[in-house]
């Protein structure tokens, strides 16, 4: 069946049209990593968003469940240039049956390095896809906040039973980052983002770990607050949203790129160091450069393509934050020491604390 | 890190020769390593003895010495010129090797020289197996269970531990030489003893075999910093057991996970990391299919075959960035030359698939062994780009330009079915083609991975291929329409193919199309995957989407390249096509080149001011023309591929520059050829043209033998034989599949003389003369030459120079053409013209300083002959130069080294020098420099009709010791430690012990005139120890 991409701009795009009979809509977004979309499609953080592949050649090697980031795919559509329908490995799914079953539309066969093209140009936008040459009635206005509507209390889920205890702070994490928790022999808790102090003191953790998340830092303001009193009180990584979060929470502003950053390309110097490393990443906000003067923290991390911020550490606190994604999945993975060096932190303030 | 100011004076080490594991990329990288030292304002001295490169022009480097790639005239060039830093990754196994070479001999410390980039210790713990092994077990990373071994006792110690099957790689060797995956106790044996006597070192690896898994390959690059990045990763579609230059492959990988690509990847950067590698590196490795266990298979601590394919691939200049970290520079510091505004330490991000093909010469050597193994046996290859998989491999198969019809191989047509399948298993050249024949009879692509171990996943592409093929021969050409036929090309189908599926024209599908304006589009190779703006002139074009925006305007011409590199047709056509695309920007217009080739520097896309990546037929030449609106095309430099499509260029209105189609057609049919020399009253050679096989005998008889029996339209001799009585003509006919008409010449015996010409068909200039060595009955490019020639009297000289003259006039010809002569005593022929480029035109550019290419363009463009300021560029030929041809037969056992009119070298190398005999000496060291050295004697091996043609007494002086099949049986002989040379000067010398002889590495001569030029070079390098100059 024939599909439509339209954008808001005007433009459309023709395809193939597989899954849902209904429409959805979305922000248009791409990621233009080779390999991953595995863990792209699966990871929250796409939540509301259409995902274009650059790469033309999307699911040759089919779906298979640990590589997924949480139960379902998050992202809201799909658009690839071709869709592999061949064989895929032993225990595998293909990628149409996994997104049939989670109701999630692909459109096959478009111009997608057009369409990329355009969003480049004209920045991320609201798109439409649907079967047939359906056009949307009308532009809804792209969601941004994803935690307002979802403010219940949860129960506080405990994986692992290491010697060090975390608290991952669920903005809607990606498992793998809590998967290299766990590889590292951390007990894990899951820690509802609206939890009260008390609860959070209670648990008597060793450190906190701000997660990734969709949509926009400032939807979380109210709790900034809060965030930067146990910033300072406990040993904290922030990765992505969580980033974004921690940096408001000391002072910072953060505003959107027209088109982001999504793929496993990503290059990033260390101020310290010198070195350039590649990084995993998908955000489209940022930390203002400007506005880390209004915060005790300084930059650690810049990306070299466009000089924006990509970590941030306190000068005394054992505060460190990543833009980007040292959890890989997809991406590169020479980031993976951050959560080492994360919990040596850890580990010596612990010896400090013992023989006090 | 800003660059190192110290280092003013640089000494680049080329690859010398080409020879199969060792090509034309080397002069991509090394053009490319020398330009960008140069840009940083150091002077730049090339070592390097192989003419027919662009490397070797004087505008790539300050000085170029055309020496042999030995210690000795590397070590005299260090003394003489005193660099302070030596580039040594750029020229291959060879220049690494001389490097390690030179630092171990104390030249490189005596004299001060730093090597630039990886450092020595570096380079030997990734070269020396056991080093690297014990640096991998430290870093835990995977290596097959393996030994080293010195000894055939040791190596059957290890094969008693660790079972069959196991591989066996010699220490040090080009392209894996010598080496192979052994079964049983015998084949082990037989590869142990010739791996061990191939190793300079004597020494091999044995390993466990991992047969079967994927091979995966990354190119990754450092700074001193310690920067890493990986410019690209490739996947091999044959599994492990094929040399990667003999695999077909495709970048980026397509059946790994995220999750195992950055495994490897994060493996790569530990690696070179560990190795302190500064610049670039490839890492190869087997990966498990199912389980995801990898081991590592091998590192090169150098730029290499596959960085020019990742380079060309991903548009990454690799060799270009590897000079600059070299000298200093870190990866955060260079610009992203694509993007211009991104940086070098980045990864690219490709928005499309490549795929390569290997081209092997076996159309050629139908006697070789074409069994695919570790050792490496391709002499070229193509690569093509498109969106799709399927169109990416069509369009490659189309690049190959081998006879077939569309992705079948017509030979295997009348295959039965069992032999088949033994060809998809036991691997050869053709698999590729049998696996498409064995679909098309039926065979399931689960049946073909079980015989292939090849992933599902390639195997379905290829069926898709089949499947569309199917589905099309059950539809007509008139129940097609627009969008059935976009699909079809969508997965490769050329006009060609479907008109022969359809016996329609093939004007009439390329009409149709261009009526429903059903053109490909074509995009920019930017590096970024459309992420940033980028300001690029590489372009593929695909059959999916719209076009990147091109500017239209400008005066274009385009210059139709000479694809793959295979024998008879090499490097020279690319340094040709270079020259022509400089010449036109010389002359203000935009020069547009059009090439498969991954590894030269014509597919540069810094080069031309746009670069098409394209198959090189008529229909996709045509498509690029039409959307760049380009109305000229230069083919005389592209040799046969682009003359081949002259012809139909023109008919859709092209005009193809400097000669009609019909005068090509007029030189390359022999027929027309003889007529036009009878009408311009040149003496023709006798000859008949024979239609079928029977007729032949006849016209041999009435000529006399020896006859020369040629096909028209030839390339390298291909097909050419000369046969001296009946009784052998008989067994040829019988014996062989010849495409008639064929031709039967008067077998000339007499001497070969050659020049290049250049006309605007009035005014004339005959380059340099090369006279050569061997006589008739050599092919051109397998005999030695000299220029000026030695041996021609004056009056000789005049009446050729009078009859090429007279030649260009009678020609309507402008541009540059060869002519092949042949004296027989007094007597002037002319063989052959070629109404094109031929391979001593970058010698004779050299040797003369007159820029024969870039004066044939400015001709083929209106610039008057009398403006190109020839006589002032003249250097009136101040010195004697030499080629010596250099062959490949160590790689391809069964190919008979025995010279005849069929040509079977793969590269060339020069010498020069005021003295014909030291620039002969010269020129022989640098084409022995992979067999047997002659120095202190040694024994020769001759057949005891041959010994009255040479002189005993000579060679004995010289410390040679002669055996016969009498005094010491030739197998008994192979065993001996000092053999040196076979010879053998029969009219119809035995191939088989000649290529026994020339497989271990030993001179074989089969004509008088070559024993005599090594007998001049015997006498220089007498005395001479092999040493090196220390003071």
């Amino acid at each position: 069946m024939a599909g439509l991409l339209s954008l808001s701009n005007g433009e459309s795009f023709k395809g193939k049209w597989h899954g849902k009979t209904s429409g959805i809509q979305g922000e248009i977004v791409f990621y233009t990593g080779m390999t991953g979309y595995e863990e792209v499609l699966t990871d929250p953080s796409y939540q509301g968003q259409i995902i274009v592949f650059s790469y033309p050649l999307i699911g040759q090697y089919g779906i298979q469940a640990d590589h997924v980031q949480s139960g379902k795919i998050q992202a809201a559509g799909v658009v690839v240039a071709e869709l592999y329908d061949g064989p895929v490995e032993k225990g595998a799914m293909t990628l149409s049956e996994f997104a049939e079953n989670a109701q999630i539309p692909i459109i096959s066969g478009v111009d997608t390095r057009s369409v990329i093209q355009t969003v480049r140009e004209f920045g991320t936008m609201p798109a439409y896809m649907g079967p047939g040459f359906s056009v949307p009635a009308f532009w809804k206005p792209l969601k941004t906040d994803f935690f307002s509507n979802s403010m219940p209390e949860e129960d506080i889920r405990v994986i692992g039973n290491g010697d060090i205890h975390i608290g991952l702070i669920d903005l809607q994490y990606k498992s793998s980052i809590l998967d290299e928790l766990l590889k590292r022999n951390c007990k894990v808790s899951i820690i509802p983002h609206t939890l009260p102090t008390a609860k959070l003191d209670a648990l008597q953790l060793d450190g906190l770990l701000f997660s990734n998340g969709p949509g926009d830092p400032a939807a979380l303001t109210p709790l900034f607050p809060t965030y930067r009193d146990w910033a300072e009180r406990y040993p904290t990584f922030g990765i992505c949203l969580g980033h974004q979060v921690l940096a408001s929470a000391f002072g910072a502003k953060t505003t959107k790129l027209a088109y982001g950053h999504r793929g496993a390309n990503h290059p990033v110097i260390n101020v310290e160091t010198k070195r350039v490393s590649m990084s995993s990443q998908n955000h489209s906000y940022v930390v203002e450069d400007a506005s880390i003067e209004e915060t005790p923290l300084s930059v650690l991390y810049q990306n070299v393509n466009d000089g924006s911020i990509e970590g941030l550490k306190h000068p005394e606190l054992p505060v460190l934050t990543v833009q980007f994604h040292p959890e890989a999945a997809p991406g590169p993975a020479e980031h993976l020491q951050l959560f080492d060096q994360f919990l040596s932190t850890i580990q010596q303030k612990k010896k400090v604390t013992i023989h006090a | 890190m800003p660059k190192n100011q110290d280092v003013k004076k640089v000494l680049v080490i080329g690859s010398g020769a080409i020879v199969i594991g060792q090509a034309a990329e080397f002069d991509y990288s090394g053009t490319q390593a020398c330009l960008a030292l140069k840009e940083e304002g150091i002077e730049v001295i090339l070592v390097n003895n192989n003419p027919a490169t662009i490397m070797t022009d004087k505008t790539v480097s300050d000085k170029v010495y055309f020496e042999p790639l030995t210690v000795d005239s590397v070590a005299a060039i260090i003394e003489k010129e005193r660099p302070d830093g030596l580039l040594a990754t750029v020229g291959g196994q060879t220049g690494l090797n001389l490097a390690m070479a030179l630092s171990d001999s104390g030249v490189l410390s005596t004299y001060g020289v730093s090597l630039l980039g990886t450092n020595i210790k570096s380079i030997k713990q990734a070269e020396d197996r056991e080093q690297f092994r014990s640096l991998m077990n430290v870093l835990h990373e995977p290596v097959p269970d393996s030994d080293i071994v010195y000894s055939t006792d040791s190596a059957l110690a290890f094969a008693a531990q660790a079972g069959y099957p196991l591989i066996v790689r010699p220490a040090y060797t080009l392209g894996g030489f010598g080496g192979g995956i052994a079964q049983d106790e015998q084949t082990y044996l037989t590869l142990v003893t010739q791996g061990l006597s191939a190793s300079p070192i004597h020494q091999c690896l044995v390993e466990k075999s991992i047969a079967g898994y994927k091979e995966i390959e990354y190119e990754v690059m450092r700074d001193a910093n310690g920067t890493c990045i990986t410019v690209c990763n490739m996947e091999n579609m044959d599994p492990v057991g094929v040399h990667t230059g003999d695999s077909i492959v495709v970048a980026p990988s397509q059946t790994m996970t995220d999750r195992e690509y950055h495994m490897l990847r994060t493996a790569s950067i530990n690696i070179i990391e560990a190795l302190g590698i500064i610049g670039a590196c490839n890492v190869q490795f087997a990966l498990h299919p199912e389980t995801s266990a990898y081991y590592l298979i091998e590192v090169n601590p150098r730029v290499s075959r596959s960085s020019a394919l990742a380079s060309k691939a991903t548009g990454y200049p690799i060799a270009k960035i590897a000079a600059k970290l070299a000298i200093g520079y870190t990866l955060d510091e260079l610009k992203n030359p694509v993007t211009g505004t991104t940086f070098a330490s980045f990864e690219p991000a490709l928005d499309y698939v490549v795929v390569k093909i290997p081209r092997w010469p076996f159309d050629q050597f139908q006697t070789a062994n074409r069994k695919l193994g570790t050792q490496m046996k391709a002499t070229g290859e193509v690569m093509a780009i498109e969106r799709s998989m399927e169109a990416a491999f069509q369009k490659a198969i189309r690049s190959l330009d081998i006879p077939l019809d569309g992705f079948r191989l017509p030979a295997l047509s009348d295959m039965a079915d069992a032999e088949l399948e033994k060809l998809a298993i036991e691997a050869d050249d053709r698999r590729l083609f049998v696996l498409f024949e064995l679909m098309i009879r039926g065979k399931s692509t689960e049946q073909l991975h079980e015989m292939t171990a090849i992933s599902p996943y390639f195997l379905f592409v290829l069926n898709r291929i089949v499947e569309e093929w199917r589905k099309l021969q059950s539809e007509t050409w008139n129940s097609m329409t627009h969008a059935r036929l976009l699909q079809a090309k969508t997965l490769g189908f050329s006009d060609q193919q479907l008109a022969k599926l359809w016996s329609i024209p093939v004007s009439e599908v390329w009409g149709q199309r261009k009526s429903w304006s059903l053109l490909p589009a074509y995009r920019v190779i930017d590096t970024c995957a459309a992420e940033f703006r980028s300001q690029t002139n590489y372009l593929y074009s695909t059959w999916k989407g719209s076009s990147d925006a091109r500017a239209l305007n400008a005066k274009k011409v385009a210059v139709i390249g000479s694809g793959p590199i295979r024998i008879g047709q090499g490097i020279e056509f690319d340094y040709c096509c270079v020259h022509s695309v400089l010449a036109l920007q010389k002359l203000g217009y935009e020069a547009v080149m059009i090439n498969n080739n991954p590894e030269t520097v014509s597919t540069d896309y810094e080069i031309a001011d746009a670069l098409y990546f394209e198959p090189l037929t008529a229909e996709d030449i045509l498509n690029v023309l039409d959307f760049e609106g380009i109305t000229q095309v230069i083919v005389q430099f592209g040799g046969q591929t682009s003359l081949n499509v002259a012809a139909q260029l023109e008919e859709a209105g092209i005009t193809v520059l400097g000669s009609s189609a019909d005068l090509l057609d007029q030189m390359e049919d022999r027929d027309r050829f003889y007529s036009f020399l009878e009408s311009a009253g040149l003496p023709v050679i006798p000859s008949f043209t024979a239609n079928k096989a029977a007729e032949v005998p006849d016209y041999a008889a009435k000529l006399g033998y020896p006859v020369l029996l040629r096909p028209s339209y030839v390339i390298g001799g291909k097909g050419m034989i000369v046969l001296h009585n009946e009784a052998e003509l008989t067994q040829w006919l019988t014996h062989t599949a010849m495409e008639f008409p064929v031709l039967v010449d008067h077998f000339i015996t007499g001497k070969e003389v050659e020049a290049d010409i250049l006309t605007d068909g009035e005014h004339v200039w005959v380059s340099a003369v090369f006279e050569h060595i061997e006589g008739t009955g050599v092919h051109s490019g397998d005999s030695i030459s000299i220029t000026p020639p030695v041996s021609l009297t004056a009056q000789a000289m005049e009446k050729l120079t009078a009859t090429a003259e007279h030649i260009a006039r009678s020609m309507k010809y402008t541009g540059l053409f060869n002519i092949q002569f042949v004296y027989e005593g007094d007597q002037l022929y002319v063989m052959e013209i070629n109404p094109r480029a031929s391979r001593t035109v970058p010698i004779s550019s050299k040797a003369t300083d007159v820029p024969l290419v870039q004066l044939a363009t400015a001709l083929m463009l209106g610039t008057p002959f009398n403006e190109l300021g020839i006589e002032e560029q003249y250097n009136g030929q101040p010195q004697y130069t030499v080629k010596a041809p250099v062959f490949s037969h160590i790689k391809l056992p069964g190919l008979s080294p025995v010279l005849s009119p069929e040509m079977m070298s793969t590269g060339e190398v020069i010498g020069q020098s005021p003295d014909s005999a030291v620039a002969m000496q010269k020129a022989l060291d640098g084409a022995s420099q992979q067999l047997a050295a002659l120095q202190g004697g040694g024994t020769v091996f001759i057949t005891e009709a041959s010994l009255a043609q040479i002189d005993p007494q000579f060679w004995k002086q010289h410390g040679f010791s002669f055996c016969t099949e009498a005094s010491l049986p030739f197998e008994q002989w192979l065993k001996t430690a000092d053999k040196k040379a076979y010879i053998d000067l029969t009219p119809d010398p035995g191939a088989n012990q000649a290529a026994q002889a020339a497989i271990h590495r030993l001179h074989v001569w089969t004509r008088k005139e070559t024993v005599m030029a090594f007998q001049e070079h015997v006498k220089a390098i007498h005395g001479s120890t092999k040493g090196v100059l220390v003071k």
